[in-house]
């Protein structure tokens, strides 16, 4: 019965509706993207993204985004782990916590940088420059991108048994080498989708980084800053060839993630989507 | 899914120290980089009295920046809602040409930065396109720098969230049960509504909630479509914005409050009814 054949008329009429709805939220923009782009040919494209500026803003954007990936892969395994096999009093509080990344706005998050380490603000003399600067733009983006690697990492470590493990202890392992030659393996495919989705939240971040970083031009302008202050001085061609290099990079990204779920569902391992 | 798991995480009876040392860690960032801001911007917002932040927030614009958010999230809510367990519907039970494609790009919104999304819509639905030119002089519609864009910039960015919520629930059902439905003589209609619609609910109720919290705040693909037209087109978080970048930091944070305690309602209230039992 599921995945069957349609014969009838009423199925049709919703694939028809889904596949529109779909086909004009998703494909129509990108489309029109590419359309607009490419309007006089490739060669325009190419200049615009080898202009100094676009590439010291994509160098930055790379940079941040992958730093802020080592940190939430290393410290959300930490986490995943003391969430999944730790019990301690307010452990659901944590639990909740890691969620509120995902729905607080950017703009807060950088506003709240700029009211703690701002010129006048309340840890003003804090002895590294957090405002406007390259480190306050990276514990935004650390902030963005914090629950993926968590929230991926947790149901697998959840769903592991303990029995092997228990037998390496047992056999004298330490907790390091029962941690990277058991646990790791196990787990190694949740992180890796977690730090895909990670990174794809960090590149685009916008909002956090624009707020704190001041979007200097060359210093602390990100790629999707430069798109903004682009259409800002009516630099069309500019923003739209950094919006389809950010687009290629995204869709770079869309694939791995597609392997990666269908991978792991042929291994029946479970990924957490984003939304759940 | 979580719910799903199993519920027993059996902690070793006797934690070593490195153990510890791990717990100590895993609080205190999800304290110094979760808790604490969230804190400093309450303290923040109320700092100046509760007099002075009533004045702040009901100032019209300040007002109808809030509304505006709350509606076109609410409006994004309920028409992804309905899109999005359809979609899940068709994704789990036909097969029809376009499948694969249609479930590979249902995530495209999680990998594409939201600022890429609101020039893609201003491409497609600028007053000098071809869809936008026709809207506009045709039919008198007027998408960009209005709520209509807003909303289709939120029903992108939405799309994901009520389907990935409810695919694999449809995947996990009974399948014995519809059997015995249509065995019994029920037409598609009544087994979806007496057999599937309750099985689902709460996955679609969570995603939908999920995504209008999400949706509350976005920022990157509104600024692009919305034109930033105070009082008509301009969303909270565009307006808090605004209100940061002129040094106005009273306005800022007073609305920053109202709408991050909607964000945490909506969001807590999600994980306390759905996730507590799971891992507590």
């Amino acid at each position: 019965m599921r995945d069957k054949p349609v014969r009838t008329f009423w199925p049709w009429l919703l694939i028809g509706a889904v596949l529109l709805y779909a086909g004009l939220l998703l494909i129509a923009p990108i489309a029109a993207v590419i359309g607009g782009a490419f309007e006089d040919g490739i060669e325009p494209v190419l200049q615009a993204i080898a202009a100094p500026d676009a590439l010291v803003a994509l160098r930055l954007t790379f940079v941040l985004a992958i730093s802020a990936s080592v940190i939430n892969a290393v410290l959300g395994i930490i986490v995943a782990w003391v969430l999944v096999r730790h019990r301690f009093p307010g452990k659901w509080f944590f639990n909740a916590l890691v969620d509120l990344p995902f729905v607080v706005s950017p703009v807060i998050v950088g506003y709240v940088m700029i009211v703690l380490f701002g010129r006048t603000g309340w840890l003003q003399n804090f002895p590294i420059q957090l405002a406007f600067s390259l480190p306050g733009m990276l514990v935004v983006t650390v902030f963005v991108s914090l629950p993926f690697v968590i929230r991926e990492v947790m149901p697998v470590l959840a769903s592991l048994t303990q029995e092997q493990e228990e037998a390496a202890y047992t056999l004298g392992a330490s907790f390091r080498t029962t941690f990277f030659r058991i646990v790791f393996p196990a787990i190694r495919h949740g992180i890796i989708y977690g730090v895909v989705l990670t990174l794809a939240r960090a590149l685009g971040e916008f909002g956090a980084v624009a707020v704190i970083g001041g979007g200097v031009q060359g210093v602390t302008e990100t790629a999707t800053i430069y798109i903004y202050r682009s259409l800002h001085d009516r630099n069309d061609v500019g923003a739209y060839s950094m919006a389809i290099t950010l687009g290629l990079v995204s869709v770079g990204i869309l694939v791995v993630m597609n392997w990666l779920r269908r991978d792991s569902h042929e291994k029946g391992t479970q990924h957490v989507h984003p939304t759940e | 899914m979580q719910a799903a798991l199993p519920a027993k995480a059996a902690a070793r009876p006797h934690l070593p120290f490195g153990e510890w040392g791990l717990r100590a860690a895993a609080i205190t960032y999800l304290i110094v980089m979760i808790a604490i801001p969230v804190i400093v911007i309450n303290i923040e917002g109320l700092r100046g009295g509760l007099e002075l932040f009533i004045t702040d927030i009901t100032r019209p614009a300040a007002l109808s920046a809030l509304w505006l958010s709350v509606w076109t999230a609410a409006v994004m809510a309920v028409v992804n809602t309905i899109m999005g367990t359809l979609t899940a519907y068709v994704l789990v039970n036909y097969r029809f040409p376009g499948k694969r494609l249609l479930d590979s790009i249902i995530d495209l919104p999680f990998a594409i930065p939201t600022l890429v999304t609101g020039v893609m819509l201003v491409l497609l639905y600028g007053p000098q396109t071809l869809v936008g030119g026709f809207l506009d002089q045709q039919l008198g519609i007027r998408v960009l720098f209005a709520p209509p864009g807003i909303i289709l910039a939120l029903l992108f960015l939405g799309y994901p969230f009520v389907i990935r919520a409810v695919q694999p629930v449809l995947e996990g059902l009974d399948l014995n049960q519809q059997e015995a439905a249509f065995t019994l003589g029920a037409s598609n209609w009544l087994t979806f509504r007496r057999v599937v619609l309750p099985a689902i609910f709460p996955a679609m109720i969570t995603g939908g909630l999920l995504g209008f919290a999400r949706a509350l705040g976005e920022f990157g693909s509104i600024v692009i479509v919305s034109g930033n037209i105070p009082m008509r087109s301009q969303t909270a978080a565009v307006y808090i914005f605004g209100q940061v970048e002129g040094g106005n930091m009273g306005a800022a944070s007073s609305v920053s409050v109202i709408l991050l305690l909607v964000s945490l309602v909506v969001t807590l209230g999600v994980d306390y009814v759905y996730r507590r039992k799971s891992y507590a």
